[in-house]
């Protein structure tokens, strides 16, 4: 058994958890509407694919991500869809985001559906790819997509997998039922997560108040042939914190601001590991979870098995809800769970407890006292925080103060406020200072981008004017070369020599784009080398090398070329003209949405001011690049190549920091094995040497990609944005084509593919654009 | 149903400053009883008057203030400050000293600055350098320990004591029942070594017994506020070790002009200085490390001004300087946060 370290802080609520351990888990009535929606997770919102009116069926994917931090969305049961539109959310703002309403048929019938016969026979890639297909998320409580944290260990090395089972929240049951009647898919799931992150060790941390549990998961985890510990901590809020378990079981902190990946570490919640085994051994996507109904307020507090988009009142009528005694309804713990006002919202991928309370149980807060700096919230924080001092920066608005005594650590985990004895509600003031300062931030990096456009604009008209005169210049004087070359030499008239060297540019576009797959594919190969060792690594070295010389070439003579060719042609300038009345258009609409939602003073103003301003820039942007063309039809194009002075290739400088950050811990850990002295010396020197290649490649890497990031926020585009629009064009076209094959009648057809063209038009530019920065 | 929403926590500890304050109420008993037990009716009488007065003062403060009166008047923290004044001043102090202190303490110090939580200095401690000032003969004449009377427990009558303090009483009373204490006797020595200060002087050779019990007293409740958490242990064991270090070192050096350690700790004001006024939360020091930096800085303080200063006891001083010092021990000792390699120190980083 492994050691248990220990974290500063914490305290010890009652746990109120028996209560709903004494019945099984049952399963929830089938509702008759689900309200299933589109953002249950960290990252962007799903895209609903089906509209009103459609029939589907238990499993069947509604909603599928649109970026690579986002998760899948499946019909929990069969049935029709009724709406798609906002509807409130369980979130603390009380907002409504989008969902897809479905009423239920009451067959709930399956679609077609099957596990994966053996997944270790399946590419590492593909078994992911199943997975996100199957819309896994985090299920502890903040939802990240489990697909992306299977990928860690293509640029981390994960050396430990921790599973967090210490539900350290009072009242919450649902992982402690979950272990102690279904161990064998938790055990299941972890070999899949231990399969693809391939950790030399995993460990499962679980508070010692769940004896049973821990007991189901030592009977299956007697025939299992991974090194796994099962580590009892002692019972203390916040101990399920993601840092303070790996600082309970590994005595390591993650350092503020990093992830635990960087310091080799990958942890999964238990509710994540059983939904991981039922998606790859029976195709199950996640679309029930387990739920502890509980609280004074109702009669039969038990957990159930239940769908998602299940609203809250039938949960709590399963639970025989006394209604006059229930005044407070708390989604997730006590401690870090928000409050609803409203019982129809929705259970969701990571709805792990509703909590009926009494107004005794849960009174409310007294009135707020001074704060006397008793230091009791300082002897509680986990975060090792001063909370009080935190709390007089933030009521003083001296957020700069706040920020240096490291506000952003603090994981609102609510102790400070439980201990203090003054009643104050310290949790609140620090959410104030965090939006407070964000917000700045955010104004800041505004008027910052909005200064660089400016002056971006101002260096191009500048630029323009000189390019107009001198080449006015040069026509005169050609104009005068060759009058006096007509004067001189009348019968000496040679052929233009410039038509004949012009390239073509769509071959050469073809070229470049096959160069660069090439390069893709030897890329990847060597990368699978290097994570293999396998021996012909120097081979694949020379091939990856001759492919990427191969692609600048062709992406050179590309650039070279290709203005020539596209300035001038009327297509382009149509499609531009419309790209900018649709930006237009967004923006209008934005505009509209903005003032109504101020007009109604709405919390959102902030998401839609923000977009408003994108738009505007997008809008703007695209005015611009109407105007530069249309107004210069027949002119001769400045030569973008200016713009790119050393060609750097960056894909390249980040290989090298990665494969040098491998080998130096390589050779680190080889260092720590080592026992004999002069070995020892030895290899201490060559561990520095790598230290210093790996700084220098380091160092490299940072500068190339700040100097890509200037160049291209020099020519007025902001990389990270077009990347983004890059990847949407592209995700339209897919869309676009899926609609297509759809598409019956021929009317919506031919318009589809209209559709379809520009969309896939403008991808391609954008990838053109992207791929001049890249 | 009328449901709302509401910020997380959703639950909180039973405790509440009122419950804090009553748990230092209570600690204070041993030493009360101590003190009455040696010294007479006086520490009684000065306590009854003191709190009421204190919390007539605090009810006109927060009239004045427009704050809600119960609310406030419940939170015990000016019982508090007039206990740890009463104590402070002689037992048979006029009732004008323990007015002008109790006013000064809880309407200056306290409610002008903005009430409890905001005030920079201790209240009892600026009450008390304040009398020590203004009236130095009345604040010196300390009641004489009954032990100093030769024969059985002898103190002086209710009655009389009541009279002392209200109105007025001839002399002969006061030079029976008060002399000076301990440490003014070691302070104006007038030539002689220490050794031949304790056998000449009455006060050290046999009533300085008396002022040992009453350090343990105070000792006790700070012990027992110590195992119910209401402070930790890290201002005044880091004030009780530095003062002894400090005075070991002189009285090791040279024993016959300075005072034993052991003396040190156990009279005067020691012993409630640093359990119970060292130990103040809002005028100290916030992070473990910063107490006890704040501590051993006040235990050194307390040894040179008793030392070399012109008043016989320090504490208060020495409290009164250290709180001034504490905002910025606070920015010099911010603990290391968790996953942070190192503490941030001053105002602003610069790492950031
Ligand atoms: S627990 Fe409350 S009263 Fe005590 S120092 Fe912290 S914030 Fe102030
Ligand atoms: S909420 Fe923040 S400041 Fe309070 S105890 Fe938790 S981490 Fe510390």
């Amino acid at each position: 058994m492994s050691k248990v370290f220990s974290f500063h802080g914490g305290i010890h609520p009652p746990g109120n958890k028996k209560r709903s351990t004494r019945a099984a888990i049952g399963k929830a009535p089938l509702p008759k509407t689900l309200v299933v929606p589109m953002q249950q997770h960290i990252g962007g919102p799903a895209d609903p694919l089906v509209k009103i009116g459609d029939q589907v069926l238990k499993g069947q994917l509604i909603a599928e991500p649109i970026s690579r931090i986002s998760a899948a969305i499946h019909a929990p049961t069969s049935g029709k869809v009724v709406d798609v539109a906002a509807y409130p959310i369980p979130h603390a703002s009380g907002l409504s985001e989008e969902c897809i309403v479905i009423e239920s048929d009451g067959e709930d019938r399956w679609i077609e559906h099957q596990g994966l016969d053996d997944y270790r026979q399946l590419r590492r890639q593909d078994l992911i790819e199943h997975i996100r297909n199957c819309g896994i998320a985090g299920m502890g409580g903040a939802g990240f997509p489990t697909d992306v944290k299977l990928h860690l260990s293509e640029d981390h090395i994960v050396n430990t997998l921790i599973i967090n089972a210490a539900e350290c929240e009072p009242y919450i049951t649902a992982d402690d039922m979950l272990m102690r009647e279904r161990a064998h898919e938790v055990l299941g799931g972890i070999e899949i997560i231990a399969h693809l992150l391939r950790p030399s060790h995993v460990l499962i941390g679980i508070e010692d108040n769940k004896p049973n549990a821990i007991h189901a998961l030592e009977a299956v985890l007697k025939d299992t042939e991974l090194n796994i510990d099962i580590v009892v901590v002692p019972t203390k809020y916040p101990s399920g914190g993601e840092r303070q378990l790996i600082k309970l079981l590994t005595d390591l902190e993650v350092p503020s601001g990093r992830i635990p990946a960087d310091i080799g570490i990958v942890c999964q919640n238990v509710g994540t590991t059983a939904a991981v085994y039922r998606a790859v051994h029976y195709g199950e996507p996640l679309i029930s979870r387990i739920v502890t109904v509980t609280g004074d307020a109702v009669l039969h507090p038990r957990n159930l098995e239940t769908l998602i988009g299940t609203p809250f009142s039938t949960l709590l009528e399963a639970c025989d809800l006394r209604p006059e005694a229930l005044s407070k309804l708390v989604m997730g713990g006590p401690m870090m769970g928000v409050t609803v006002e409203n019982d129809q919202i929705p259970v969701i991928k990571t709805t792990n407890c509703l909590i009926a309370a009494t107004a005794q149980e849960m009174p409310l807060a007294p009135p707020a006292q001074a704060c006397i700096r008793c230091g009791m919230c300082e002897q509680a924080c986990p975060a090792e925080l001063l909370p009080q001092q935190l709390y007089w920066f933030a009521k003083g608005r001296e957020f700069d103060k706040a920020k240096h005594h490291n506000l952003f650590d603090c994981i609102e985990c609510g102790a400070c406020a439980y201990v203090c004895p003054s009643n104050i509600p310290l949790v609140q003031y620090y959410r104030y200072a965090k939006s407070e300062i964000r917000t700045e931030q955010r104004d800041q990096q505004k008027a910052d981008h909005a200064r660089q456009r400016f002056e971006a604009r101002q260096a191009r008209l500048e630029r323009e004017v000189a390019e107009k005169e001198a080449r006015r210049k040069a026509r005169a004087e050609e104009a005068a070369k060759a009058q006096q070359q007509k004067a001189a030499t009348q019968s000496d008239a040679s052929p233009q020599p410039a038509a004949a060297a012009e390239p073509d540019a769509k071959q050469l576009k073809t070229a470049a784009a096959v160069a660069r797959t090439k390069l893709k594919k030897a890329q990847k190969a060597y990368d699978e080398a290097v994570g293999t060792n396998a021996d012909n690594l120097a081979e694949l070295e020379a091939a990856l090398n001759d492919a990427r010389s191969k692609a600048e070439a062709a992406e050179k003579a590309l650039a070279a070329g290709a203005p020539a060719t596209e300035e001038g042609s009327g297509d382009d300038l149509k499609q531009l003209k419309v790209a900018a009345a649709v930006a237009r258009t967004k923006l209008k609409k934005a505009q509209d949405a903005l003032k109504n939602a101020e007009d109604k003073g709405l919390d959102g103003v902030d998401k839609l001011r923000a977009t408003l301003v994108t738009l505007e820039n997008k809008a703007e942007e695209a005015q611009q690049a109407y105007e530069q063309a249309a107004n210069k039809p027949a002119s001769p194009s400045p030569a973008p190549t200016e713009e790119k002075p050393a060609e750097v290739d960056i894909k390249a400088l980040k290989q090298q920091v990665s494969i040098m950050r491998t080998k130096l811990k390589k050779a680190e850990s080889a260092l720590d094995g080592c026992e004999d002295e002069a070995e020892i010396a030895r290899m201490k020197t060559e561990v520095n040497e790598l230290k210093q290649r790996f700084e220098q490649a380091t160092a490299e890497f940072d500068k190339a990609e700040q100097a890509l990031i200037e160049r291209a926020a020099k020519s007025g585009i902001d990389l990270k944005q077009l990347r983004i629009d890059a990847a949407m064009a592209r995700a339209a076209v897919t869309k676009g084509e899926r609609s297509l094959s759809k598409a019956d009648n021929d009317d919506e057809r031919s318009q589809i593919e209209q559709e379809l063209t520009s969309a896939r038009a403008k991808a391609d530019e954008l990838n053109l654009t992207l791929s001049q920065y890249e | 149903m009328a449901l709302i929403r509401l910020s997380s926590p959703h639950v909180s500890k039973a405790n509440s400053t009122a419950n804090v304050m009553r748990l230092v109420l209570i600690a204070t008993l041993p030493g009360i009883l101590a003190m009455t037990f040696f010294f007479g009716w006086g520490t009684l009488i000065q306590i009854a008057l003191a709190c009421s007065l204190a919390l007539a003062f605090e009810a006109a403060a927060l009239k004045l203030r427009k704050r809600p009166l119960g609310f406030f008047l419940s939170d015990g923290s000016a019982l508090v400050t007039a206990i740890l004044l009463a104590v402070a001043i002689p037992p048979f102090s006029a009732w004008w000293v323990t007015a002008t202190g109790i006013f000064f303490a809880i309407v200056i110090a306290k409610h002008l600055y903005g009430g409890l939580g905001n005030n920079p200095f201790n209240p009892a401690m600026v009450a008390y350098a304040l009398l020590l000032v203004s009236f130095p003969v009345e604040m010196t004449r300390w009641t004489s320990p009954m032990t100093q009377h030769g024969g059985g427990w002898e103190i002086a009558g209710f009655i009389d004591t009541l009279q002392a303090i209200f109105g007025s009483v001839d002399a002969v009373f006061y030079d029976s029942f008060t002399g000076a204490t301990p440490l003014d006797v070691l302070k104006h020595r007038g030539g002689l070594t220490t050794e031949e200060l304790w056998r000449q002087s009455d006060v050290l050779s046999s009533g300085v017994g008396a002022w040992y019990a009453v350090s343990a007293a105070w000792f006790m409740g700070g012990i027992f506020l110590l195992s119910r958490k209401i402070f930790t242990w890290h201002a005044p064991l880091s004030m009780l070790i530095a003062l002894f270090l400090t005075a070991s070192a002189f009285y090791g050096f040279d024993p016959d002009n300075y005072v034993n350690p052991v003396v040190h700790l156990s009279v005067g004001a020691t012993m409630l200085g640093a359990f119970f006024i060292a130990t103040d939360p809002v005028t100290s020091a916030t992070s473990n490390k910063g107490k006890m930096v704040f501590g051993a800085l006040l235990g050194v303080l307390i040894y040179v001004i008793r030392t070399w200063g012109n008043y016989p006891d320090a504490v208060a001083f020495a409290v009164l300087l250290m709180n001034l010092c504490a905002p910025f021990i606070d920015q010099y000792t911010q603990p290391r946060s968790f996953g942070h390699t190192r503490a941030n120190r001053g105002m602003k980083g610069k790492n950031q």
